[in-house]
């Protein structure tokens, strides 16, 4: 008797066997559409990059962020008053919510750098004497901080010392409420409140003309008559506690030293800038690889059932042989697997590395003690299932098609395929076609589902090439308005505090000045309805020249006798229309509160304000004319003088460059966003190589039977090339109208999410965007061109007329 | 048809060597030919004899290993395809011969009176159109696209095709094989006919053996050689044929 399971093993055996044939064919496959496979691979990889390269880059600064403001205990909230004694701080402590308060002194400061000409503005901060404070620590890299009871020892930011050579031992000048000091570096730090290190009053850091001081609490306060008492407060709430109620008591009791309002971290400069490039980068993250993403599983959805569909004589040989049809989608299935393995792990070896390139860039804006660095792994796994499953579901569908056909069908020549003449060859243009043409048309007509996605497909890489463009001529377009059209001023001069306005007479004289325009800043919260902001009223001339304020055709505007005007994003933001009454509240001197009518709006891309007539501003606050600043247009050649007279003045608390500042901004802009801006160029531009390239092989191989039979019938190859490429280049044609009509659309997205009160990028479309996405995916076809002829050239017409299809 | 006539192609010692990997397939092994202006031939041949082979070659889709082969034209120049360029053969298909295919190898965008138009347009001296397709018996069918017609119309439309640049050559490789018994006979009505009324040298291969009857001559191919040839003493019409 014979065993049954003898059987089985053979059986078993057989399945094995066969199993393993089946691969070794999947191998070939895969080395026979090599160049297919690698071109698909590619516009896999582009997606998955895309989106490991932002979730890696958000990861590493959010998380860098996180630690560092755990470890360095950073505060929650931020009190700024005139002086209160440090015995007031018994009673603050008993506040509910309060877990850890720490008092200090703060103070602008002016610097000056041996061999260093420009003005050099800081901040100093008071340290505990002789310790670590405990609320804002500091990561010391070098040195140690001031030793106890000395006051000419300071620590300063690192950034300030890489960018001057100083090291633990050299020394500063400081003018220190107008008096000349000398100054003992002690130690270089970092610390969770500069992270970003740029001045109060600026966008960018300028590390050669801004520093943090740190020095010890009673040599700093003697300096500012703040023996025994402080200026700041810095307060760490309790798990759980209410911030609205402890910062409305916290104020309430601050009112009578001078409080000018309690802040959250979120009005803290560096945290709100590092806030604000998280919303970027997960913008960023979001909307880019959402789109390349979906671009690249459409693309490879398409191009997978294609390739299938060429397959369709080997399939049904197989079925032939008794391979049944979840066998063969199966086997299909790991075809499209392998190809996807293969781009989504060259996309994640590519994101993760541009990610490091990157973070790199970004650790020298950041300054964090380290930087947190990994791929969050559900970014792999969301790239692998989007991937994957758009892959086997082409392919699947296709194999469904094939394997439904009987098999002796399939292995027949395929019938001619149905045609019909089009209403376009009715035409007197259509009549007018030869047969080539018509052999192009009809083919693209014959299969209008199939065409549609082609064109649809390379008009997607067109749009992302478009969007790319966008972005950098976008980023140029802004800076220009901010820079040509807003601020012309050449220097921006702040004063410590409001100073009499007979200035400006005194600034008119001095050495270079051009034109002097004077400005009123106060603090205030704007409120409409339940929406709150906290910025500043800015008073100005009625018509200011020097600090323009633009109407949405960029015309500058007359500022209002009554009201305010607003930054169009503010006004959104606060749901305000024009004709609206906004509720001010003044966060210095007499805190008044003010109902101001919006009068205007203002476009301006970078920053918000709210603007009025200085004089206006004076009988609001009921002051006299008194301003905060002034902006000097100036004569280049004189600037060294200048220069040299402002540092005179002890009213003058800051000396900003606009020079400086432009090219700070767009050291940034080209560093950061226009750096990710070229990767997705790049990407876009392989997606478009990739589908272009796909096609044509696809076409290629759909038609070799016919260009076979014409090269037979004495079609020279140059001649039978122009059917194929007269394809490429209709396709192409038509792909690129769309393409712009998707990329306007990508670009409106982008610019929607990039959107802030930071900056906002102006909707332009520029021709050079339109010139872009077309150039970019006809040289693309170029390419493709080349390699399709260099393929027509090795087309064997023995073979390829044997061929069935 | 006797020996005075015009020799149109002239094979020396032909041979065809294919490298298929390690092992070299000699397809043929040396082949000496002569086809006469006017004459219908018929080749015949198992699978592999080389007929198709000789037929490429003969049609200048591909180039013998060894040996000469020289076509020489109606204005007797004589065109040595031994080593002609990529370039000359293509020259030489687009003018001096025509192809009709098994399996028709139609352009199936083109209606019949475009895919006769698609040679037309390269050729120097061409018919129209029309004339082709009334030769072949399908001057109803001009403007019906491949998929509208029968197998047999597409196979005429097919000759029509090949004869309409007025080639001095006609080559056939099995056209009748994809074909049933009357459609076949119907086409190979018309190929008698066009060498009968045109003087077009006709070269059929086909392994079927009844068709030999209506040639004037018949060469068996047997393992890439000339077995034998035969001379029929008189041409059978298509019409008496039965297979």
């Amino acid at each position: 008797m014979s065993t049954p399971s003898a059987g089985n093993r053979a059986s078993c055996a057989g399945d094995a066997m066969k199993l393993a044939t089946l691969h070794w064919k999947l191998l070939r496959d895969l080395l026979r559409l090599k160049g297919q496979a690698l071109a698909i691979a590619v516009v896999i990889a582009s997606g998955v990059m895309t989106l490991v390269m932002s979730t890696t880059t958000l990861e590493a600064l959010s998380g860098s962020r996180d630690s560092f403001y755990a470890s360095h205990h950073y505060a929650d909230l931020f009190a700024d008053l005139k002086r209160a004694p440090l015995g007031l701080l018994e009673r603050l402590e008993t506040l509910d919510g309060v877990s850890r308060m720490e008092p200090r002194v703060r103070a602008p400061v002016r610097l000056a750098v041996p061999g260093f000409d420009d003005p050099v503005r800081g901040m100093m901060l008071s340290l505990p004497d002789g310790r670590q404070p405990n609320l804002n620590r500091l990561h010391l890299l070098a040195g140690s901080l001031p030793e106890a009871g000395r006051s000419d020892q300071a620590v300063v930011s690192d950034a300030f010392a890489e960018a001057h050579g100083l090291v633990p031992g050299d020394s500063l000048e400081a003018i220190i409420n107008g008096r000349q000091t000398r100054l003992l570096l002690s130690g270089i730090a970092r610390s969770p409140e500069v992270i970003y290190q740029a001045a109060p009053t600026d966008l960018l850091p300028d590390y050669r003309r801004y520093a943090t001081l740190w020095m010890n609490q009673r040599a700093l306060a003697s300096g500012y008559a703040m023996e025994g008492a402080f200026n700041q407060l810095l307060v760490t709430l309790q798990a759980g506690a209410d911030a609205e109620t402890l910062i409305d008591e916290l104020d309430l009791i601050l009112a009578r030293y001078g409080g000018t309002g309690t802040q959250t971290r979120h009005d803290q400069q560096s945290h709100r800038f590092l806030e604000e490039e998280l919303a970027q980068q997960r913008a960023q993250a979001t909307i880019l690889p959402a789109i390349f993403l979906a671009v690249s599983a459409f693309l490879l959805n398409v191009v997978m059932g294609r390739i299938i569909q060429t397959q369709r004589e080997p399939l049904a040989m197989l079925k032939a042989f008794g391979y049944r049809n979840g066998e063969l989608a199966r086997h299909y299935g790991w075809l499209a697997g392998a190809i996807v393995l293969l781009g989504w792990a060259a996309g994640v070896v590519l994101g993760a590395w541009s990610a490091r390139g990157l973070a790199g860039i970004y650790s020298d804006y950041f300054r964090f003690p380290e930087m947190y660095f990994h791929v969050p792994p559900w970014s792999m796994a969301l790239a692998l299932a989007v991937a994957g499953l758009s892959a086997l579901t082409g392919t699947w569908h296709a194999v469904w098609r094939a394997v439904r056909e009987p098999p002796a069908e399939a292995m027949r020549p395929p019938a001619p395929q149905r045609f019909r003449r089009t209403w376009l060859e009715r035409s007197p243009l259509g009549r007018a076609l030869g047969n080539e043409s018509r052999i192009i048309l009809r083919h693209l007509l014959r299969h209008p589902t199939k065409s549609a996605l082609s064109v649809t497909g390379i008009a997607l890489s067109a749009g992302l090439l478009m969007m790319g463009a966008y972005q950098l001529s976008a980023v140029e377009k802004m800076l220009d308005l901010q820079y040509r059209q807003v601020m012309r001023m050449d220097i921006e001069l702040t004063f410590g505090e409001a100073t009499p306005a007979r200035a400006v007479g005194e600034l008119r004289h001095l050495p270079g000045v051009l034109a002097v325009e004077a400005w009123r800043r106060v603090p205030v919260t704007l409120s409409h309805g339940h929406l709150e902001y906290r910025t500043s009223l800015l008073g100005m001339d009625e018509l200011p020249r020097l600090r323009q304020v633009l109407d949405a055709k960029q015309r500058p505007q007359q500022l209002p006798a009554e009201g305010v005007m607003l930054t169009r994003f503010l006004a959104d933001f606060l749901q305000a229309d024009v004709g609206d009454t906004l509720q001010v509240a003044v966060m210095e001197g007499r805190r008044q509160l003010l109902d101001l009518p919006l009068m205007a709006l203002v476009d301006e891309p970078i920053g918000v304000g709210t603007y009025l007539q200085r004089d206006t501003l004076h009988a609001l606050l009921g002051e006299g004319p008194s301003i905060s600043g002034a902006w000097l247009l100036v004569d280049r050649a004189q600037q060294g003088a200048l220069n040299e007279a402002l540092n005179r003045m002890p009213a003058v608390a800051a000396i900003g460059l606009l020079s400086e500042a432009e090219r700070g901004i767009r050291d940034y802009m080209d560093e950061t966003i226009l750096m990710f801006a070229a990767v997705f160029v790049a990407l876009a531009a392989s997606i478009a190589f990739g589908v272009i390239y796909n096609n044509a092989r696809i076409a290629f191989a759909e038609r070799a039977r016919e260009l076979a039979t014409l090269r037979v019938l004495g079609y020279s190859r140059t001649e039978v090339a122009r059917i194929l490429l007269g394809e490429i280049a209709l396709i192409t044609a038509l792909a690129i109208p769309l393409g712009w009509l998707i990329g306007i659309g990508f670009s409106a997205l982008l610019n929607q999410a990039f959107s802030n009160d930071l900056f906002r990028m102006p909707m332009v479309m520029t021709p050079y965007a339109f010139g872009f996405a077309a150039g970019g995916v006809m040289a693309a076809s170029t390419v493709v061109a080349v390699l399709v002829i260099r393929r027509l050239g090795r087309l064997n017409m023995v073979t390829a007329l044997k061929a069935v299809e | 048809m006797n020996d005075t006539a015009k020799v149109v192609f002239q094979a020396r010692g032909l041979k065809r060597f294919y490298q298929m990997g390690e092992v070299t397939i000699q397809a043929l092994r040396g082949i000496d030919l002569a086809l006469h202006a006017g004459e219908l031939l018929v080749m015949l041949g198992a699978s592999g004899s080389g007929k198709s082979t000789l037929l490429n070659i003969m049609g200048g889709l591909d180039s013998p290993s060894e040996g000469s082969l020289h076509y020489i034209d109606r204005n007797s120049r004589n065109h040595d395809l031994t080593h002609a360029s990529q370039r000359v053969l293509t020259e030489y298909r687009r003018h001096h011969v025509g192809f009709v295919f098994q399996f028709y190898n139609l352009i199936s965008s083109l209606t019949a009176r475009e895919n006769v138009a698609i040679v037309i347009d390269i050729s120097r001296d061409p018919m129209a159109p029309e004339e082709a397709l009334a030769m072949v018996g399908l001057e109803a069918r001009l403007d019906h696209f491949p998929s509208q017609l029968s197998g047999g119309e597409q196979q005429r439309v097919a000759i029509a095709r090949a004869i309409a640049k007025r080639p001095e050559v006609l080559l056939c490789d099995e056209p009748t094989g994809a074909l049933d018994f009357r459609t076949g006979i119907r086409v190979l009505e018309v190929l008698e006919e066009i060498n009968r009324t045109t003087g077009t040298t006709l070269a059929i291969i086909t392994h079927n053996e009844v068709i030999g009857e209506m040639a004037d001559r018949v060469i068996r191919l047997r393992d890439g050689q000339v077995g034998d040839i035969h001379v029929n003493a008189e041409r059978r019409k298509p019409g008496e044929l039965r297979w």
